[in-house]
């Protein structure tokens, strides 16, 4: 199948081109950009005339729910959901049931992903067994089998023993671990940011600290094993500070942020919003503001949808009780476009926030267009909008805090490996 | 800011979940008719039929005994039919989902639900769900809101003060954990309560509370110097998670009122108390059964103060 895309304003975020121009695909691959090749010959053409094409989208952090907890989600469902919003290539943490501490879980959900031919999934495997935090799962038996890097997920790991072992054992095989920096006596029982809202809510707190204080024991792990982090879903103003000194001084340490924690603040929880129940707990506004700062400046290097399908039963319960999470897949290049929008930042910056900046910290070749790359493609109309609407999300989880609002930007088209895995039709 | 699910297009109370947003001139109207009704509670037959033939139903998640007996009389002075439920034992034990509670409930013909449950918010939940002829009243939800609570300390300071533009008000204790402290400070900031305090150790009181209106003292005897009103808390131990006191008696020492830290108050100041009091804990006897304390009178005006916010819901007026 050789695929000709014409006049798209074509945004290619590592190189830096924003042209309009061709491109040509062939055999899963990227075979021109510009001029098409003399004897090439396409099957079909895409007239991308006002839509801009970027390279599909990685997301850092999106829970499928296979295995396990399929009343939830499926990988269908959610595949589905992230070639509709360009996405794909994505990376699922380990918090499945069972957890993803054996290589035959990660290989299946590896060849059912596969099979379905729809995004490409990256599974981080269990830091430790069961994500039980007592003892190491098997690092390199589940990267032999396919995980990318080891995590915790959202599973508590206080003992700092383990965590000092798992960081050394890791770096033994240079292999990156992932961690979402939280105290779990800190956070405790807690639903919501320790501030005025929750004060004035009677929700019961999660202080910033008990994002800092876990951060700073993590910087100090890394400082001592050399270890290789990815820190997940930063959520407070100070934590942004420290990651920005410790890659200062040199640290190997990355992060990201999420689309929820990018635009909204505890404020947002307005009168007991159960969408709002996330986490990391949505913040002050002016942490919110030093995350937008951090990704700004390169101190957070991605931003990712978070994606957490949650079954409506379990969202309509108080806020307290509700499940944390919002769905986001489909929201992540819309929400992208909003930031670019608010900070007039070009878009070939802000789209590397979701391309290649993340596909660094894979060290995979995805998130890029360039001649010989696998033809990963998202093709979107900047002038159109998208919907939130429980009734048009593909993903089984409705529920966000965006609902009944109308973001930035539509995909069209999506390209993965040079197949179509998504269109939308002109109108609608 | 979301707006406010209680009221509706007009203003007007649809449910009573917060103090939070309602005007003094509301409040005060709450109040006028909760006057009416006292004379009601001080008569020989006590009932009038302003909610003959109304269903009301307590609906308690979390166990109470005084609250949930209080507004069962005043719907009964009301004339109307009460069914009491304890949920926390039966239907949650058996996987029966809130909202399928509230909707059984609903199907029996209730009008009005007093929803009392553990978690903040609750209330606001089972109200954003309910068919729109359902009135709603908060009874307590975690440590968010208990406005009848709120209400009827507020009809009993101007029953002994008059004039709230003048008066200083201290509250003392447990504010972290309370709904009644936050019905309070929104209800007392609302009628224009110049001079407002919360009194407590810093692990009692919650980040950001200035943001309500109120100034912060640790110390007991500065917080409630030369106060008209001294708002005693309950030191709810069942609430109590973690390290937050080394002992009950090193609390009293502290923040327990006795009779000479009452003195640092005005000599015509009041002491009130919303109970079950811990006496030796948070409030020395002397004090709980002395001349300045008005906390049997807040518990006779709460059934006509509850009398008024469910006459007023259910569209009766006063007596």
């Amino acid at each position: 199948m050789k695929i000709q895309i014409r006049n798209a304003r074509v945004i290619d975020p590592a190189s830096g081109l924003d042209a309009v121009q061709d491109l040509c695909i062939a055999a899963g691959r990227i075979v021109a950009l510009g001029q098409a090749p003399v004897d090439f010959h396409p099957n079909r053409v895409i007239d991308a005339s006002g839509l801009i094409a970027c390279p599909g989208l990685v997301d850092l952090s999106a829970r499928l729910r296979e295995p396990g907890l399929e009343y939830k989600a499926t990988l269908e469902s959610e595949l589905l959901a992230a070639v509709a919003g360009g996405v794909t290539t994505l990376v699922c943490p380990p918090d499945t049931d069972p957890p993803l501490d054996e290589p035959g879980l990660v290989e299946m959900l590896k060849y059912r992903a596969k099979s379905l031919n729809l995004a490409r999934v990256y599974p981080l495997g269990a830091l430790t067994q069961k994500l039980a935090g007592e003892r190491l799962a098997e690092m390199a038996v589940l990267r032999d089998a396919g995980c990318v890097a080891f995590s915790q997920a959202d599973a508590p790991l206080s003992d700092t023993q383990v965590l000092l072992r798992a960081l050394e054992y890791a770096a033994t095989f240079d292999m990156p671990v992932w961690l979402r920096p939280q105290d779990a006596h800190l956070a405790r029982d807690g639903v919501a940011h320790d501030g005025p809202v929750a004060t004035r809510l009677g929700l019961r707190p999660i202080p910033a600290c008990a994002e800092t204080v876990a951060l700073a024991t993590i910087l100090l792990l890394v400082r001592a094993t050399g270890a290789r982090v990815h820190l997940c879903r930063l959520s407070s103003r100070e934590a942004v500070d420290m990651v920005r000194r410790a890659r200062h001084d040199g640290l190997p340490v990355t992060c990201d942020v999420s689309i929820n924690h990018l635009h909204l603040c505890d404020e947002d929880i307005g009168w007991f919003d159960a969408n709002c129940r996330l986490v990391p707990p949505l913040r002050s506004r002016a942490d919110r503001a030093a995350l937008r700062a951090g990704l700004l400046d390169g101190t957070i290097d991605a931003l990712c949808s978070d994606h957490t399908p949650v079954d409506d039963d379990a969202k309509q319960l108080p806020f307290g009780e509700a499940e944390p999470g919002a769905t986001g897949l489909e929201l992540l290049l819309p929400l992208t476009l909003r930031w670019a929008q608010e900070t007039g930042l070009p878009l070939t910056e802000a789209l590397a926030r979701v391309t290649s900046l993340p596909a660094r910290i894979l060290g995979l070749d995805h998130g890029r267009l360039a001649p010989g790359l696998p033809a990963d493609i998202c093709l979107f109309d900047p002038a159109g909008e998208t919907p939130v609407d429980a009734r048009l999300l593909r993903s089984q989880g409705r529920n966000t805090p965006f609902l009944g609002q109308t973001l930035p930007g539509r995909v069209r088209l999506t390209l993965v490996e040079g197949h179509v895995v998504f269109e939308q039709p002109a109108r609608g | 800011m979301a707006p406010n699910p209680q009221l509706d297009d007009t203003g007007k109370l649809r449910h009573l979940l917060t103090i939070e947003g309602l005007d003094a001139a509301l409040i005060h109207s709450i109040l006028d008719t909760a006057e009416s009704f006292v004379g009601v509670n001080e008569r020989e037959v006590k009932k009038v039929p302003l909610l003959r033939g109304k269903a009301i139903f307590n609906l308690f998640f979390e166990p109470s005994t005084r609250t949930r007996t209080t507004f069962e009389i005043a719907a009964k002075r009301l004339s109307a039919d009460v069914v009491n439920l304890n949920i926390g034992a039966s239907s949650q034990s058996k996987g029966e989902t809130l909202l399928d509670t509230v909707d059984n409930l609903a199907a029996m013909g209730a009008d009005m639900f007093i929803v009392r449950h553990a978690e903040s918010g609750a209330a606001h939940f089972i109200a954003r769900h309910v068919a729109p002829h359902i009135r709603v009243i908060n009874a307590g939800d975690g440590r968010h809101a208990h406005p009848t609570q709120g209400l009827l300390d507020v009809f009993t300071i101007r029953r002994y003060k008059k004039d709230f533009t003048r008066l200083s008000i201290a509250i003392v204790g447990d504010i972290m954990h309370s709904r009644v402290a936050r019905s309070e400070i929104h209800a007392l900031t609302a009628l224009g309560v110049p001079d407002l305090r919360v009194v407590g150790p810093r692990t009692l009181l919650p980040k950001g509370v200035e943001e309500l209106g109120v100034r912060v003292y640790h110390d007991m005897e500065e917080g409630i110097a030369d106060v008209d009103v001294v708002m005693m808390l309950r030191l709810q131990n069942e609430r109590m998670r973690g390290p937050l006191l080394p002992s009950a008696g090193e609390y009293f020492k502290h923040y327990g009122l006795t009779p000479a830290k009452l003195r640092r108050a005005k000599p015509d100041a009041i002491v009130m108390h919303p109970g079950p009091m811990n006496r030796g804990v948070e409030i020395d006897s002397a004090v709980a059964d002395g001349r300045q304390a008005v906390i049997l009178p807040q518990v006779t005006y709460g059934i006509a103060v509850r009398m008024a916010v469910m006459s007023l819901l259910a569209g009766g007026g006063s007596a």
